[in-house]
């Protein structure tokens, strides 16, 4: 039999299959208007690649801010949880996940059986999370996937503020003086590079840290936060499906 | 189902909102309170009537951000609301109002609400520990005693005050039997239940009345028990829920929790258990007596505030307790500051699971705080069953 996990996150709807052994498929969707209907679409698509009905499979557990609405599921599971078994499966030795995403960043403390033991998430405000980093793209008018890129091999300029509003401010004064793109970006890397580490710190790193979720994508920051935790950072084309992976991993038992 | 007593505990505030008026249009003094660090005996012993103004609704805090700053606590923001827009019968009742220097919000705030309504301002020491604090505090129950005789033309005998330590002691003792029955596994009582009966005690304008009403609904939920009538099952994770008060409409996080599945039993919070735990000492002079009761509170605004770390162990023990939630309420310094020793008092000392949530009285966070409830809750069931 065939577990489904399925992650409807507020930017993309990922899909996982797991066979007991492995993940046999993933999919993923734009979330869109209807968290229910890519949901659905989803399913079908990874039932359409793995050529399977719905009979083949046993379960199928749905988690993101989207699980609520999907009316298919067996179960439900928050996807902090879902994140922590996603990362055993990628890597057994790993205790501590840092997922940044659009509006949330976590830490997730793991045991060694990929179970959460403690996690912690970020208050309301958008400080440190992909968020603020689409903002102050935009104010420096690159693309966010660029800034990793535009801040490797410059030092960084001084950006003190956390809070979004106040720190593109910040950003258009150091433009009016003339800071470069270069050092800017840099400079906005490792404030958030310090906003994660004093989220970590609260609770401490231990061994190897899996680094998830679309801000993960950047890897200067990713090399930022290897040297100021001074741990082993790691981070994988799979880090987007790690919800779905842990969903459709916590299903099959 | 809910036990049958709840729905006239509920009408409590009703109910009151009535009798303060009649009380007051009889002549009655009214004597209006925040705070569990106000001695209530001393009002009663002046022949008047003690209430709890309000202060944990969201409606009157968009009127009080004309006045205070809006990243101040939401409890403060409210009950200034209620005062200046004239929305709580309690307040609009009150002869004279009592407030403490507790934290610098409160504080500030009673500045402004004492031009509103004649107010006593008691000095709270900012230690419980030392004779000077004791002294200091004894001080200041004889000055409010003296305000409210000179204040409603009364003398407040020790006979009197006698009276009114028996009488609260009797409610704090039958508030405490009722919180005691959640220690039970599983948990007959809903937290949101206790919570409101708990809270409600605080507009009892009459105290006997009041006291009557708890025996009645501890007796219809011991029979409950007897019956086998549990509000929640026997794995519901039992939670133990302690920082800032609570009340009717803010009860948001105490109702995410629950609807999560999980089952609060101990509210260590101020409007909870932490008022109930000591009883004032009936063989004592009276003026020592109060001072020693009230200043024994474990409460964040005291350094150091390692009582509440001693209750919470307590309770956790006493009360089979699996998780502990620290709710704070959005810019309360001394709760939010004060949760760091917490969560490790709570991980190291008692090796339960920790968690704290940071929120305000507005709905605009429900969906980030189910994710961190439900993920707390999984955390818990996998550590129960590993």
């Amino acid at each position: 039999m065939i577990s489904i996990g399925i992650d409807v996150g507020s930017v993309a709807a990922k899909a996982a299959a797991y066979d007991g052994e492995k993940i046999i498929a993933t999919a993923l969707l734009p979330t869109g208007w209807s968290p229910r209907e890519s949901g659905e679409q989803l399913l079908k698509e990874i039932m359409g690649d793995l050529n399977i009905t719905r009979d083949d499979i046993s379960t199928i557990v749905g988690t993101g801010y989207g699980r609520v609405s999907l009316s298919f599921i067996d179960k439900k599971v928050t996807e902090i949880t879902c994140h922590g078994r996603g990362a055993h499966y990628i890597d057994p030795n790993i205790r501590t996940v840092i997922d940044i995403g659009g509006q949330d960043s976590k830490l997730i403390k793991l045991n060694d059986k990929g179970t959460v033991i403690d996690f912690l998430m970020n208050d309301k405000c958008a400080a440190g999370t992909g968020r603020f980093l689409q903002v102050m793209a935009n104010a420096l008018e690159v693309g966010v996937g660029d800034l990793s890129e535009l801040a490797s091999g410059t030092e960084p300029a001084n950006i003190n503020s956390m809070c979004t509003v106040f720190a593109e401010s910040e950003v258009v004064s150091l433009m009016a003086e003339g800071a470069s793109k270069e050092a800017i970006a840099s400079g906005l890397l490792h404030s958030v590079c310090n906003k994660t580490y004093s989220l970590a710190s609260r609770m401490g790193v231990e061994d190897k840290v899996f680094f998830s979720g679309g801000v993960s994508k950047n890897k200067k920051l990713g090399q930022l936060l290897s040297n100021k935790l001074g741990a082993e950072i790691i981070s994988s084309n799979e880090s987007q499906f790690l919800g779905a992976i842990g969903a459709a991993i916590i299903g099959y038992k | 189902m809910r036990p049958e007593i709840m729905e006239e505990v509920e009408a409590l505030r009703g109910v009151n909102s009535v009798k303060i008026k009649e009380a007051h249009e009889a002549g009655k003094k009214v004597v209006g309170m925040y705070c569990v660090f106000s001695p209530q005996e001393i009002a009663l012993a002046a022949d008047a009537i003690s209430v709890t103004l309000c202060g944990t609704a969201q409606a009157p805090i968009e009127d009080a951000e004309k006045e205070l700053p809006r990243n101040l606590c939401p409890l403060i923001k409210s009950s200034y609301g209620f005062a200046i827009t004239d929305k709580c019968p309690y307040f609009y009742f009150s002869d004279v109002l009592l407030a403490e220097t507790t934290c610098d919000g409160k504080k500030k705030m009673y500045e402004l609400m004492g031009k509103i309504k004649p107010m006593h301002i008691m000095n709270l020491p900012q230690t419980a520990e030392g004779n000077d604090a004791l002294e200091m505090w004894k001080n200041e129950m004889i000055k409010f005693k003296s305000f409210l005789e000179e204040k409603f033309g009364v003398e407040i005998t020790d006979e009197k005050l006698k009276d009114a330590i028996k009488l609260m002691n009797r409610e704090r003792s039958a508030m405490r039997r009722l919180h005691k029955l959640n220690a039970h596994k599983p948990a007959p009582l809903t937290g949101v239940d206790m919570m409101l009966a708990q809270w409600l005690k605080g507009f009892n304008v009459d105290k006997e009345a009041g006291i009557e009403l708890i025996e009645r609904l501890i007796s219809e939920v011991e029979e409950r028990m007897e019956n086998g009538i549990y509000a929640f099952d026997e794995n519901a994770p039992r939670i133990l829920l302690t920082g800032c008060p609570i009340g009717s409409g803010s009860e948001k996080v105490l109702k995410v929790l629950e609807e999560s599945g999980a089952s609060v039993v101990a509210l260590e919070n101020c409007t909870g258990y932490k008022g109930l735990d000591v009883l004032v000492d009936e063989s004592k002079d009276p003026i020592t007596a109060l001072a020693e009761k009230y200043l024994s509170t474990p409460c964040s605004c005291m350094t150091n505030n390692n009582g509440r770390l001693d209750l919470i162990k307590r309770l956790a023990e006493e009360y089979e307790i699996d998780g502990v939630v620290d709710l704070t309420w959005q810019a309360c310094h001394t709760y939010n500051i004060e949760s760091f020793t917490v969560r490790n008092f709570v991980k190291d000392e008692l090796n339960l699971p920790f968690i704290q949530i940071e929120t305000d009285y507005s709905d605009s966070d429900v969906g980030q705080i189910k994710v961190r409830v439900e993920a707390f809750l999984e955390t818990i069931g996998s550590t129960v069953t590993a």
